[in-house]
């Protein structure tokens, strides 16, 4: 199979395995849902209702988070450093809650580990997902990975600061 | 006016090719029409009527010679001769072929132009006052703070793909000529005790089918604090703002929802956090900026030599004072003045300019105003700097041309969208009730006699026409398939923004000219000396005006409507 991930400008193989939850999952329906061994990516509210148990896990490298956009990333703040990974969700690509999402994981939170873009994105969404701090992005199967990657270079400059730059144009003109 | 550095360039000229690319892909059949979308609208195209329509960005409707006559060439060479300036300062071509948007692009970038984010859910060519820099009123200069909120929101990464459209417009003067108050965001450029410049700041005004005057979110905004501020705004509407349904996607129906006061204070908490931050403007750049918008060389001509009254009286000629009277204005220099170009003139299309039209107003800008325009949101152009001895050449060029129409202000300078003839969305036409009122009030004595009065005229609810906020508003509608008239009174734009009232059921087109010249009989006979219709309609209240537009009405169709 292609390689559909794009992680620091590289194509590279993903390890991780998906775990779902119904879309109207209640707090009750995600302590119950098993949480298979090896690297999972669990819906925040799973890692919400299983926090004490999932911790050892999570230290050793094997949890990562899914939000969704409507998932208010403050409630996971306390706990971010213990991810190896934060996947935003991206159900279709005009939704741009993630993108916040994204500035606030980093800005705020400060957190440095993988921000992985999922979902519904693509090659023309990629250099503003970059810049609000993702560095891993999952492109849908079908779609050509390779050619996604060379849109990173579309535009040679920025005018705001945010995440990859954090300094406005107008911090960095020359006369 | 602004001129782009070499960065300026490249990141233009960079979405041109980004475009070019995206453009071939879907051509080519490797992006879906739902996925090239969102894109095209990022780039002001959008799939209309008989063509795509391509609205090209004037960014706060200020235009050198140069770009207005590559406008003209680009008009002649891929539209049908005409372009329609829209009330955001924008201008539309509404005969474009898709696979020529490109190469029309790249041609804007050549004069540093372009259509970045003139739709599509993202922050929008921000709008303002016509006569910004010259204004006798003026409080600042609002053009430096539209450029350097222009460069912020440009691929503005986090705010692409916000829940609905974002318009931002700002006002330096003590009059708004700008409509903050029917705006996403909106701002005035105001001075505290210590002469510091601020602003006030007002969300979640807008027009559509709910249709809210802007509140205010905080007094006094040092400016220093302009981007922080914004971005903390637009994130809380980005993160918050519904996105379940188009019709209540607006920054309005938040901020109407949560009440204002909840609004500002997530605001004012989100803000709190990047208040000081790297996007906290500095004094060099805003210095960079405004130094670019600094005054023309005016010549120096003494305080007393003329004024429009000793201008008219020298030339003695009816049609020059009417001119002079409606589409001169004041100045802050002494000897000089501003002059709109009127692109309302009977028989053409409210807005519309032809390439020619184009052509000699570059022509009149060059020989007699620094060779600088502006779009207003009236849909005319002006030029800012005329001197008071060129008054006479100017209108006597700008007559041949069709474009000295002594009807500024007057119920012939009509706001009007392009409707169903271009529009896809309409539920009426409105060009022909535009055409069928102006053919009514040709003559000049009598609309001089009627006096200020906007009439505002939309196709359907999205008003594009702003008709919520025309005195007299006209608003097309689908009645069982068939187009309709209702009409609202008592609407204002600036500072006193209102939104006007449904006068009752809706008429038929040809009855339309016959309902306007009732109501306007009934203000003539009730006004008080030197009272505009609209203070007229605002000291009777409706039910004059309503009764005289019914009157005669037995209308067989409209009966049989309800
Ligand atoms: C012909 C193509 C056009 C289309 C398809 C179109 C579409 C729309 C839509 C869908 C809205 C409503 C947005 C909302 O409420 O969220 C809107 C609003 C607006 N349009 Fe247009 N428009 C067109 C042309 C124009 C023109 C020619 C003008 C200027 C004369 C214009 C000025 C505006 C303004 C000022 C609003 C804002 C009203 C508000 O604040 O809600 N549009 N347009
Ligand atoms: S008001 Fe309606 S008809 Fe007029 S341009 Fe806007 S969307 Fe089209």
């Amino acid at each position: 199979m292609a390689k559909q991930l794009i992680k620091n400008d590289q194509l590279i193989d993903d390890n991780w395995q998906v775990i779902a939850l119904a879309d109207e999952a209640t707090l009750e329906d995600a302590a119950a849902l098993p949480i298979p061994a090896g690297p999972a990516i669990i819906p925040a509210l799973v890692w919400l209702a299983q926090r004490d148990a999932l911790r050892s896990r999570a230290d050793a490298g094997d949890i990562a988070v899914s939000l969704a956009p409507t998932f208010r990333v403050e409630d996971i703040a306390q706990d971010v450093q213990r991810f190896a990974m934060i996947a935003v969700e991206f159900p279709k690509f005009i939704d741009g809650r993630g993108y916040s999402t994204a500035r606030l994981l980093r800005e705020r939170y400060a957190y440095r580990g993988e921000l992985r873009a999922v979902g519904n994105i693509g090659r023309d969404q990629l250099f503003y997902l970059k810049r609000v701090g993702f560095d891993a992005f999952l492109i849908p199967p079908g779609q050509d990975a390779a050619a996604a990657l060379q849109s990173l270079n579309d535009f040679p400059e920025v005018y705001q600061g945010a995440v990859d730059q954090p300094l406005p144009l107008f911090r960095r003109r020359t006369a | 006016m602004y001129h782009y550095d070499a960065t300026d360039k490249a990141i233009v000229q960079a979405r041109v090719r980004q475009f070019r690319g995206q453009t071939e892909r879907f051509l080519a059949g490797q992006l879906s029409e739902d996925d090239f979308r969102p894109l095209r609208l990022q780039n002001g195209l959008y799939i209309q009527r008989h063509a795509p329509m391509l609205r090209m960005a004037i960014p706060y409707g200020l235009l050198s010679s140069t770009q207005l006559r590559t406008l003209a060439d680009i008009t002649g060479r891929y539209d049908r001769g005409t372009g329609h300036f829209t009330t955001r300062q924008n201008l539309q071509l509404n005969w474009i072929e898709l696979s020529k948007v490109p190469d029309i692009l790249e041609q804007l970038a050549s004069v540093e132009m372009h259509a970045i984010q003139t739709s599509g859910n993202c922050i929008r060519n921000i709008t303002t006052d016509q006569f910004a820099g010259i204004a006798e009123d003026e409080i600042a200069d609002p053009r430096p703070w539209a450029e350097v909120l222009r460069q912020w929101s440009t691929f503005h990464p986090e705010f692409a793909y916000l829940p609905r459209k974002f318009k931002v417009a700002i006002s330096g003067s003590l009059d708004d000529r700008a409509a903050i108050r029917v705006h996403d965001l909106g701002l005035q450029l105001v001075k505290n005790d210590a002469g510091e410049i601020g602003f006030t700041v007002y969300a979640g005004g807008g027009l559509g089918r709910t249709p809210l005057i802007g509140q205010k979110m905080i007094d006094f905004l040092p400016w220093q604090h302009l981007l922080t501020y914004s971005e903390a705004l637009v994130r809380v509407y980005n993160r918050y703002g519904r996105r379940d349904n188009p019709y209540k996607a607006r920054i309005k129906i938040l901020v109407k929802a949560i009440g204002s006061e909840e609004f500002a204070r997530q605001v004012e908490e989100e803000w709190l956090h990047i208040k000081d931050g790297p996007n906290t403007l500095t004094a060099e750049e805003v210095a960079r900026v405004a130094n670019q918008f600094a005054s023309p060389a005016y010549a120096a001509y003494p305080a007393s030599t003329s004024t429009l009254a000793s201008i008219a009286t020298q030339h003695n000629d009816k049609a020059f004072s009417r001119w002079l009277e409606r589409n001169v204005h004041a100045h802050k220099m002494p000897g000089y003045a501003a002059v709109t170009l009127s692109l309302k003139t009977p028989g053409a299309a409210p807005g519309d300019a032809t390439v020619a039209q184009m052509e000699a107003a570059a022509a009149l800008a060059d020989e007699f105003s620094f060779g600088e325009l502006r779009v207003t949101h009236e849909q005319n152009l002006v030029l800012v700097d005329v001197p008071h001895k060129d008054l006479h050449a100017v209108w006597q060029r700008a007559k041949a041309s069709g474009l000295a129409s002594a009807n500024i202000g007057l119920l012939a300078d009509m706001i009007v969208c392009p409707g169903g003839d271009f529009c896809s969305l309409a539920n009426a036409k409105s060009l022909p009730i535009a055409a069928a009122i102006h053919e009514r009030f040709a003559d000049m004595d009598y609309l001089f006699d009627i006096g200020d009065l906007e009439l505002n005229i939309s196709g359907c609810m999205n008003s594009c026409g702003h008709h919520h906020l025309g005195a007299i508003g006209i608003l097309g509608v689908d009645k069982h398939g068939e187009e309709w008239y209702q009409i609202t009174l008592g609407g204002a734009q600036g500072n006193a923004a209102r939104i006007g009232e449904v006068i009752g059921r809706s008429f038929a087109a040809a009855e339309i000219p016959d309902v306007i010249e009732r109501m306007i009989e009934t203000y003539l006979a009730q006004r008080h000396a030197d009272e505009a219709f609209k203070d007229t309609v605002a000291r009777l209240g409706l039910p004059p005006f309503r009764e005289a537009a019914y009157r005669n009405n037995e209308s067989a169709g409209e009966a049989a409507h309800g």
